[in-house]
């Protein structure tokens, strides 16, 4: 998709006015915040899973290269192939020529923010293959030419009548008076219309959740068993992840599962947790003739080593953004990046560079949720604060901001003239808030004002108060 | 060859301060074959009834059926009833699996039996589980003639059964089963973990069952100590 962290303030504004959108978004808070404080409420071992998980992917990381490279060796004696992608364009390619070789005309997906991430649908539309998606989400904003707007519910930002509108406008051969109002009725609908697809299907397109080195195994999360029948049904199977996807063992990959689902949606685990590996063999009566994984690096491999390293321990399990009151107040397309949230704050910049994502970083309270929350303890508010300063560093920042630093600046460094300033401004700040103490509106600072009101500082400052307590506890 | 190449390199070149390669090789080596199994919850380990009570238990709250049966003769039998109950066409579809195929069919004489993989058409499907887990009502199915994947996916109505012998507390237990039984290293070309019937949340986050998956999962334990 095309980059627009750039236009975030406006997207912002946007989203803060759109009715569906924000009735939308309260099903986030609802639907996952208490169902996550519960499993893992349930589960005594949960803190310590989550250290040990963020141990495996950090010994994983420092060993990187090796275990690339006995995961190659293991597809590879199962009789699968592994292509190796520097870049988006590579990795599109790749599936491009597989998808040639075969004759393919249509490609089933199941739901990947990877093939989101390199663009593979509209590469796929204009080569004149016809990509479906049949994760039910993805299959929506499918129909509507949208994006996801979250990693693991691409459809969160839609309410149920938006999607019984999409479905009349598209499943034409459907009668026109049949029933859609109940959400079952739409489930039902979605599962006859793909049905057919998967079957069609010459090609199989999944991404992976974990990749397994000691097995060359790729495996997929997920509840609705749309991925399993994409990677089962269609003649070739194609798995496209990112190399920072691989665990060492099948047991680390059980200990990081117990904190994906529990983080995720609230599950102890998802529906179905598929190990794959290989194509069909002799006695396989089903299953794909051929499997091929794509690794990509996509700018994976200079985030090594570097202050956003941690990152790549990223499960995808979008327990940050939702907890993120920033995500809550604007939904995911805010962020005009394939990555939304806290953790596309911190990715997008590292894959797309910091010019391009300027504002990401900043959509931002710094409240720590996503850091309290995130099993992998990535700790992202402190990467975010990283990019703030490069981004102050190579004076990307916009100018009203820069100017107000720098006017802060010019009174922090002199005490006296700071504090007389200050004296001033507050008493005037004071009565244009009036009874209320709440500022509706303040000059110059529409931005924050517009959706939330700004207390107004009533007493006397801070130094003031200071200096009085200090004289009256002096002995 | 020039990606892998590449890509290889400049994932060395970041990782230059953190090691020699040849120690690293070692420290490797030593995980792969240790695998060691990290921090496995309490709450699966039991003994064995229990942990069949547990399993159960957790089954059943992810919305599967979940009913025990003494000897697999009783199979043919449970399955018609199940169909019968909920109006279904008296007809099952199940692969090669020695287990399923030693009952005694015939004996119900309404029910069709249909071998094989299924191509879509199937209501019903019948399946013999690897192993199971305790800790999360979750069943391991491999792949294979004995127990075709697709059966567990197109049918709406999955029925799964299970020797109770074969449930285990935890996860890491099913590897140490899959290592004995495909060697080390080497996996079933598929292991489907299935925890429950297919659901979806992606309606405004509601879940709803049945999405591409079955709609409905009963799980048959095969437990000759039943009556315990
Ligand atoms: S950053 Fe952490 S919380 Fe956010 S998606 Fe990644 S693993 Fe989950």
């Amino acid at each position: 998709m095309q980059l627009t962290s750039h236009k975030f303030k406006s997207h912002v504004s946007k989203a803060l006015v759109d009715a569906q959108l924000q009735k939308a978004l309260g099903n986030v808070e609802k639907g996952f915040i208490d169902k996550r404080a519960k499993a893992a409420g349930a589960l005594p071992e949960f803190e310590s899973l989550r250290d040990n998980a963020k141990a495996i992917k950090d010994h994983t990381l420092a060993n990187l290269d090796l275990y690339l490279e006995t995961y190659e060796a293991r597809v590879t004696a199962a009789g699968g192939t592994v292509h190796w992608a520097e870049t988006a364009a590579d990795a599109r390619n790749i599936v491009l020529d597989i998808c040639k070789r075969r004759g393919a005309r249509t490609v089933t997906k199941g739901k990947s923010m990877i093939t989101e991430e390199i663009g593979l649908n509209d590469f796929l539309s204009q080569h004149d293959i016809e990509p479906v998606e049949t994760d039910l989400g993805e299959y929506i904003i499918q129909l509507r030419g949208e994006h996801p707007s979250h990693i693991i519910a691409p459809a969160v930002h839609l309410n149920k009548d938006q999607v019984e509108g999409d479905f009349r406008r598209v499943h034409t051969h459907l009668p026109e008076f049949r029933d859609l109002t109940e959400p079952t009725a739409l489930l039902s609908e979605a599962r006859e219309v793909l049905r057919q697809r998967y079957f069609e299907a010459d090609v199989g397109i999944t991404g992976a959740n974990f990749l397994v080195a000691e097995t060359g195994s790729s495996v997929i999360v997920t509840n609705e068993g749309n991925g399993d029948l994409t990677q089962t049904l269609g003649k070739v199977h194609v798995v496209v992840a990112s190399i920072e996807k691989i665990v060492p063992t099948l047991e680390d990959t059980s200990q990081i599962l117990r904190v994906l689902a529990r983080s995720a949606t609230g599950q102890d685990m998802s529906v179905y947790t598929t190990f794959s590996t290989g194509p069909k063999r002799p006695d396989d009566p089903d299953g794909p003739e051929e499997y091929h994984v794509i690794l990509l690096d996509n700018g994976r491999s200079s985030m090594l080593g570097t202050e956003y390293q941690d990152m790549l321990r990223c499960i995808r399990c979008g327990a940050c953004m939702n907890h993120c009151p920033v995500y809550h107040a604007v939904g995911g397309h805010a962020y005009g990046s394939v990555y939304p949230g806290p953790m596309g704050a911190v990715l997008t910049p590292s894959l797309n560079g910091i010019d391009k994502a300027g504002h990401l970083p900043n959509a931002s309270t710094f409240c720590g949720r996503c850091e309290a929350v995130c099993p992998m303890r990535i700790p992202l508010p402190k990467m975010m604060r990283h990019w703030r300063e490069q981004e102050f560093e190579k004076h990307l920042s916009a100018r009203a901001s820069r100017y107000g630093l720098g006017l802060w600046a010019f009174f922090a460094r002199r005490p006296k003239l700071y504090r007389a300033a200050v004296s001033l401004a507050m008493p005037l700040l004071s009565r244009l808030a009036g009874k209320r103490h709440r500022l509706g509106a303040l000059p110059l600072a529409g931005g924050w004002t517009d959706h939330r009101d700004l207390p107004a500082p009533e007493g006397p400052t801070f130094m003031q108060q200071y200096r009085k307590h200090q004289a009256s506890h002096r002995p | 060859m020039t990606a892998k190449h590449n890509i290889l390199t400049r994932v060395r070149t970041a990782l230059g301060s953190q090691g020699e390669a040849a120690g690293r090789r070692e420290v490797v080596e030593a995980r792969l074959s240790g695998a060691p199994r990290g921090i496995v919850p309490q709450r699966g380990q039991l003994p064995r009834n229990e942990r069949i009570d547990l399993f159960r238990a957790q089954a059943e709250s992810v919305n599967a059926t979940v009913e025990t049966v003494g000897d697999y003769s009783e199979l043919p039998h449970s399955v018609s009833r199940y169909l019968r109950e909920r109006n279904l066409p008296a007809a099952i579809r199940m692969g090669d699996d020695a287990r399923l195929g030693a009952a005694d069919w015939l004996s119900e004489r309404t029910l069709e039996i249909l071998k094989g993989p299924t191509d879509g058409s199937d209501m019903a499907g019948l399946s013999h589980a690897f192993a199971a887990v305790a800790e999360t009502g979750t069943l391991a199915l491999t792949a294979g003639g004995d127990n075709p994947t697709t059966l567990n996916f197109l049918p709406e109505y999955h029925i799964v059964v299970i020797h109770a012998d074969d449930v285990e507390g935890d996860m890491e237990s099913i590897w140490d089963r899959v290592r004995t039984r495909f060697g080390k290293g080497e996996m079933s070309r598929v292991v489907n973990f299935v925890t429950g019937p297919s659901r979806s949340g992606d309606i405004e986050q509601k879940i709803l069952l049945g999405a591409h998956g079955p709609r409905a999962l009963h799980i048959v334990v095969v437990d000759p100590a039943k009556d315990r």
